[in-house]
């Protein structure tokens, strides 16, 4: 069976006696290593490697972070328990219970918004399906750890308040 | 007789702390250089107060954990043999240095030392038998662990070591032939003349191809990288030390480079003249051994008190960076090479100049097993480096680089030597 455009047959090179006799080889080899190594010892600062706990990598304005949800002037959650992002988010993570809000202005208000951590997947359609502006991605933080399943499952007073600190 | 043993107990105390602390500093050096090698850091977070030395600290951390941890063994294991085999492996690299010098002589008083455990006139024959030895520790770990993998890294090991042992015998022959002697004192000696009055009789300057054989049969025998047939992990997982754990496996792992001492030690001894330093035999430089004193002590004290200047710029640069106890390292450092520096100035008010000859022999037998732990370096540091440069070979290749290349071209280095040998003593 041939394919179009290949050669049927594959040819390697035929290496010369130097190259056979490895010894020349490695040690231009070694040559390039040892390039690598004088360079690291005299830059030591300038090497890629970002030490994570000391310094850590500058994420754009728009990079996902953990979830929050939006205040209005009273210190209210802005979210009108509408259902939009418990419907669109693929990973079935945001449960919500709407209850009546005591302003006839607003229709509904969460009773309960809670946000499953670890089902989450960070795609942020939840915070584009929102009509009013109520869930944000926004906080930038993506250190999120916990000793307990149970504390990855967040509530409505967590996400009101959710900008500080990355520990849950 | 009780003088006999305690000199020779002295020396086995000698030649233990030295390969127990050059096991410490490749297994950091291995870890850094290969990180340097690919353009990474490398260990630099575990400390003992802050003070972090580029990672060397983390080998202790590793010695702390393996001994904590549990040992989990095969249930179908041969409880004997497995055991056995990571012992006789770390017993087996200890015992080669025993025929090792690594000075020629000591002289306190009228006492003449030599500087070698045991001068065996077998010397080379005694660490070759031994040496292979290694391969039974590889052998019956593999096959007492019962599992595939294991059984076949020790195959590996034991087709890979019947290969090239022959190679190493016959590349070491034609040394033999041109020194006339097993002895490895002899060889030493023999190194320190010069040929034509300016080349250093180094093993490497009159059998280069023999050297080039000995690199690869001895790369081969203690199992590295581009010959690491027996503990592969991309085929068959970790090799013949898989079902080991905790101690057990910390010894095969401190065995390989206990292992990569004797062979650095090995080849600076047998084709780099060992603890000969080119050009300044002995009575050189006990003629001169007040002034080299000096100089050295001269030398070290201002690089030291550098390199303390250099570590106190680093601790303003690095001011703020940690808020911890790592920001004290720089500082510390920087104070112990000032005081090392200026007690090292300090100490020229002693006169070394005047240091007499009882002390200058002492001295030049300080300065030669300087200079052989300087090639040992060298040595174990190319074995990392050809580690993280050199891709490993495939098993067919070794085997063909093993039987057609290095074994024809090792017997035509003998038949060259020994015809040209004749030639000249005739």
């Amino acid at each position: 069976m041939s394919y179009k455009g290949l050669p049927e047959v594959v040819t390697t090179r035929k290496r010369s006696f130097w190259e056979s006799a490895y010894f020349v080889e490695i040690f231009k080899g070694l040559v390039v290593t040892g390039r690598h190594v004088l360079k690291n010892l005299r830059h030591t600062d300038e090497m890629p490697t970002i030490q994570y706990p000391d310094q850590k990598r500058d994420y754009g304005p728009r990079f996902r972070g953990r979830h929050r949800l939006t205040q209005r002037d009273d210190g209210s959650p802005k979210c009108v328990a509408c259902q939009m992002c418990s419907t669109v988010c693929p990973a079935d993570c945001i449960e919500i219970e709407a209850a009546e809000h005591p302003n006839p202005a607003i229709e509904k208000f969460p009773e309960t918004f809670t946000i499953d951590l670890l089902r989450c997947v960070y795609c942020g359609l939840c915070e584009e399906a929102c009509p009013c502006d109520a869930i944000r991605m926004d906080t930038g933080i993506y250190e999120i750890a916990a000793d307990t399943r149970e504390a990855f499952i967040v509530d409505k007073e967590f996400l009101l308040n959710n900008d500080k600190d990355g520990t849950l | 007789m009780l003088p006999v043993i305690l000199e020779a107990l002295l020396k086995i105390i000698f030649f233990f702390i030295l390969i127990m602390g050059f096991v410490v500093v490749l297994i950091w050096g291995e870890r850094k250089g290969s990180a340097f090698i690919q353009d990474r850091t490398g260990p630099n977070r575990a400390s003992i107060g802050g003070i972090r030395l580029a990672g060397l600290v983390h080998p202790v951390a590793d010695v702390f954990k393996l001994l904590f941890k549990e040992d989990v063994a095969p249930s179908q294991r041969h409880p004997f043999l497995y055991a056995f085999a990571p012992w006789l492996g770390m017993v087996v690299a200890m015992t080669t240095y025993t025929v090792i010098p690594f000075g020629d002589f000591l002289q306190i008083g009228d006492k003449v030392y030599p500087m070698v455990v045991a001068d065996l006139e077998i010397g080379m024959l005694f660490v070759l038998a031994i040496s292979s030895l290694a391969t039974y520790g590889i052998a019956l770990g593999g096959w007492a662990s019962n599992s595939k993998y294991t059984f076949l890294g020790s195959m590996r090991a034991t087709a890979q070591m019947v290969s090239y042992e022959i190679t190493m015998g016959l590349a070491l022959m034609g040394l033999f032939l041109v020194f006339g002697s097993l002895r490895l004192t002899d060889i030493v000696g023999g190194q320190g003349e010069l040929i034509w009055g300016w080349l250093p009789k180094w093993g490497v300057v009159v059998q280069p191809l023999g050297f080039l054989l000995f690199m690869g049969a001895i790369y081969a025998e203690t199992n590295r990288t581009p010959f690491d047939m027996s503990e592969r992990d991309s085929e068959i997982v970790a090799g013949y030390h898989t079902e080991y754990s905790s101690m057990k496996f910390a010894l095969f792992f401190m065995a390989e480079y206990a292992h990569m001492v004797v062979a650095a030690a090995l080849i600076a001894t047998l084709y780099f003249g060992g603890y000969q330093i080119p050009w300044l035999p002995r009575p050189v430089l006990e003629g001169h051994a007040g002034p080299i004193l000096t100089g050295l002590l001269v030398a070290g004290g201002l690089c030291s008190i550098w390199i303390g200047t250099l570590y106190f710029r680093r601790a303003r640069r690095e001011k703020g960076w940690y808020n911890d106890a790592r920001e004290r390292e720089p500082g510390v450092l920087g104070t112990a090479a000032v005081v090392g520096g200026l007690v090292m100035l300090g100490s020229l008010l002693l006169q070394p100049w005047n240091i007499g000859a009882g002390g200058g022999s002492i001295f030049v037998s300080l300065i030669q097993t300087g200079a052989f732990i300087g090639k040992l370096v060298f040595f174990a540091w190319l074995f990392i480096w050809v580690r993280w440069t050199v891709p490993s070979f495939r098993y067919d290749q070794v085997m063909h680089l093993g039987w057609k290349i290095m074994l024809p071209a090792g017997l035509v280095n003998l038949v060259v030597t020994a015809l040209w040998l004749a030639a000249v003593h005739r």
